[in-house]
């Protein structure tokens, strides 16, 4: 195990793939010269070479329809879309022709190929730039989506995610790529995509995050702790395919459950997940189900609004204690 | 050229021609769901590109595929099953019209979302060089109406920005459905979009299929030897609506009669005629061969079973991965209820 960042757990991901597969390749906006506008491929320009780190126009239905391209003749592109709010450009490749193309030719085409990109807001980067849509590809049978909580999970899932044969939406957070966290160093170190995971015990009710809700999650766990009460944090770490196994099992213990999610609460992921529990453990329902997510407004750019808008681990404790006590 | 290959070329083109009739016959009849597009009057284009690219020439083209897909190699029964969405199809009845596809014949497919192809052709031949296979070409195929969507720009602008040895071929029918393209292009003539990309470019005929052959032969050549992109414009005229139903408002009966008679399969009959290579005779009995064979290929299709229930589910993903949902009468009927 070693310490350290989210980006630094990305980063060497990516780095210990291509260096064992030389059929992986980035293309994508500032990711070789600039070194990635996250700092995520700082380095891999001068290690791979401009063939294998490869910047492209800032043209995302061309990244993303090349890459499938690629994809299709054995060769495994990784493209990088600078923010989840530009996969709209792109939006055709990914859901009209990604998610589809190995059905549609009934399974003559493969599509080994990584969409990362980051979601989410509070960065004061204004409607347009902060969005948290992750539900939105996670409705397209053919597509798997794919969103980490901890530097352990996104180094596993990511390289699973790249030697997957399936196209995949790794979506990751901004605002989390500075958190720390123990990660494996074993170069064959890897996550299962689909796969829920419970990160925190408890008996008392049951929390449902992903992404950046997840530490929020766990913080809030830890100050229902304080007053006794024991919360079960289950990530659910990739959206399509959605493991509601973890989620079940927890809901049966404590009959209780509060689904966290960044993004916009209507036709969320926080709705599909409320709607199985109910549809798969109804007998076992103590108390309405809750969803915290994010006000239905597109963000402002003040700091002060932006964050009221956005979920606190103030509304996930509160939440708790709700379903808890009425 | 071999005086073989003069039939076999001659022969593609009527079959094509009667696959598409029967085709028009059937989704009358109904047997034919969804849309159909006709590719009747283009026929010297598929045939005469395919007659020179080589094997590991990829072709990935837009929904008016099925010339395409019989150029490229792909058997008579499967096309026509595909058509009839029959088990026995090219994408055992998943695609349909739209979507056919056969990669080990390297035919990437039928897109059907206009100009969506564009930027995935660049990408394959991305892979192509990426992978090391230097002397592969990928042929991508699409109409005048695409050239004026945002793939189109994207996807050559990358091609030329990375030098992909990419043969963009604009097949120049006239119409992007039922609008002309001096309505719907700042310039009508193609060829002069990829001037803005530095681009190679030249606008030919594509009535006559010796003239689409020696033009790809050379072209797709001086792409192995020179590397980079070219557009290739191509002048043609479809014969039917845009899709079946379509009631043609949008032109005069003459202007298709003019276009009739410069019908490509007419005029290469003359060529062989003229040049002494061929009768009418031989020619006539090529046409009788190509209804025959056309004909097994719709009984072939009609009797092919339809697709099994399990395979609704099947190739969603390459890898095992759970289904989530079966809708509702299938989560019953596995219940048993």
């Amino acid at each position: 195990m070693a310490r350290m960042s989210m980006r630094e757990a990305i980063s060497s991901a990516l780095w210990e793939e291509m260096e064992r597969d030389e059929r992986v390749f980035i293309m994508g906006e500032e990711v070789g010269v600039w070194g990635g506008t996250y700092a995520v491929t700082k380095g891999f320009y001068d290690r791979f070479g401009e063939k294998r780190v490869r910047d492209t126009p800032i043209a995302e239905a061309a990244i993303v329809g090349g890459a499938i391209g690629a994809a299709m003749t054995g060769a495994r592109p990784i493209a990088e879309l600078m923010t989840i709010n530009f996969a709209f450009v792109a939006m055709d490749h990914i859901v009209n022709e990604a998610a589809k193309l190995h059905y549609m030719f009934a399974g003559q085409i493969k599509l080994p190929l990584v969409i990362r990109t980051v979601s989410g807001a509070g960065r004061q980067l204004g409607a347009t730039h902060s969005q948290t849509p992750d539900a939105i590809f996670a409705h397209f049978p053919g597509l798997k989506v794919v969103s980490p909580g901890t530097p352990a999970d996104a180094k596993g899932l990511l390289k699973s995610a790249i030697r997957s044969e399936d196209p995949v939406l790794f979506i990751e957070n901004a605002t989390l790529y500075q958190v720390k966290g123990e990660v494996p160093e074993d170069k064959d170190y890897l996550e299962p995509l689909g796969k829920s995971k419970v990160q925190r015990e408890g008996d008392d009710v049951t929390i449902v995050a992903y992404s950046k809700m997840v530490p929020a999650a766990l913080e809030a766990a830890e100050r229902l702790s304080a007053e006794g009460i024991e919360a079960e944090v289950v990530d659910l770490r990739s959206l399509r395919p959605l493991d509601m196994d973890p989620v079940v099992a927890s809901f049966k213990r404590t009959n209780r459950a509060v689904i966290v999610e960044e993004g916009w609460r209507s036709y969320g992921v926080g709705s599909e997940v409320s709607a199985r529990i109910y549809e798969l453990a109804f007998d076992y329902v103590d108390a309405p189900v809750k969803r915290v997510a994010q006000a239905e407004v597109p963000l402002p750019y003040n700091a002060r609004l932006e964050q009221l808008a956005l979920p606190q681990i103030e509304d996930i404790y509160q939440a708790a204690k709700e379903v808890l006590y009425g | 050229m071999e005086k073989k290959d003069y039939f076999d070329l001659y022969r593609e083109m009527v079959v094509i021609r009667r696959i598409e009739e029967h085709s028009a016959e059937l989704y009358q009849k109904g047997k034919i769901g969804g849309f159909l597009h006709l590719y009747i009057g283009q026929e010297a284009v598929c045939s005469g590109i395919c007659s020179v690219k080589e094997p590991q020439d990829r072709i990935i083209t837009s929904y008016r595929d099925h010339g395409w897909a019989i150029s490229a190699g792909i058997e008579l029964n499967a096309v026509m099953a595909e058509l009839l969405g029959k088990a026995d199809g090219c994408s055992q009845g998943k695609g349909g019209s739209m979507h056919m596809a056969d990669v080990e014949k390297n035919f990437w497919g039928g897109h059907a979302i206009v100009g969506a192809h564009i930027p995935i052709a660049a990408g394959m031949a991305l892979g192509d060089v990426y992978l090391g296979k230097d002397d592969a070409v990928t042929i991508c195929v699409f109409g005048d109406g695409a050239s004026n969507i945002g793939f189109f720009h994207e996807g050559l602008n990358l091609s030329k920005v990375w030098n992909l040895p990419v043969l963009w071929v604009c097949e120049n029918n006239q119409y992007g459905m039922g609008t002309a393209v001096d309505r719907a292009s700042a310039v009508s003539e193609i060829r002069l979009k990829a001037e803005g990309y530095g681009m190679r470019n030249e606008r030919i005929d594509g009535m006559d299929v010796m003239t689409v052959r020696k033009k790809a032969a050379q072209i797709l050549d001086s792409i192995r030897k020179e590397g980079g992109p070219y557009l290739l414009e191509i002048m043609t005229y479809r014969y039917r609506g845009h899709s079946m139903g379509d009631p043609e408002r949008y032109r005069e009966k003459d202007e298709v009669r003019k276009w009739e008679a410069e019908d490509p399969i007419g005029i290469f009959r003359k060529y062989l005629v003229e040049k002494g290579i061929a009768t009418e005779d031989a020619l006539n009995s090529q046409d009788e061969e190509a209804e025959k064979i056309v004909q097994e290929a719709v009984d072939f299709a009609e009797a092919s079973p339809e697709p099994g229930d399990e395979t609704l589910f099947e190739h969603i993903y390459a890898e095992p991965t759970p289904i989530e949902y079966r809708g509702y009468a299938l989560e019953k009927k596995s219940e048993g209820k």
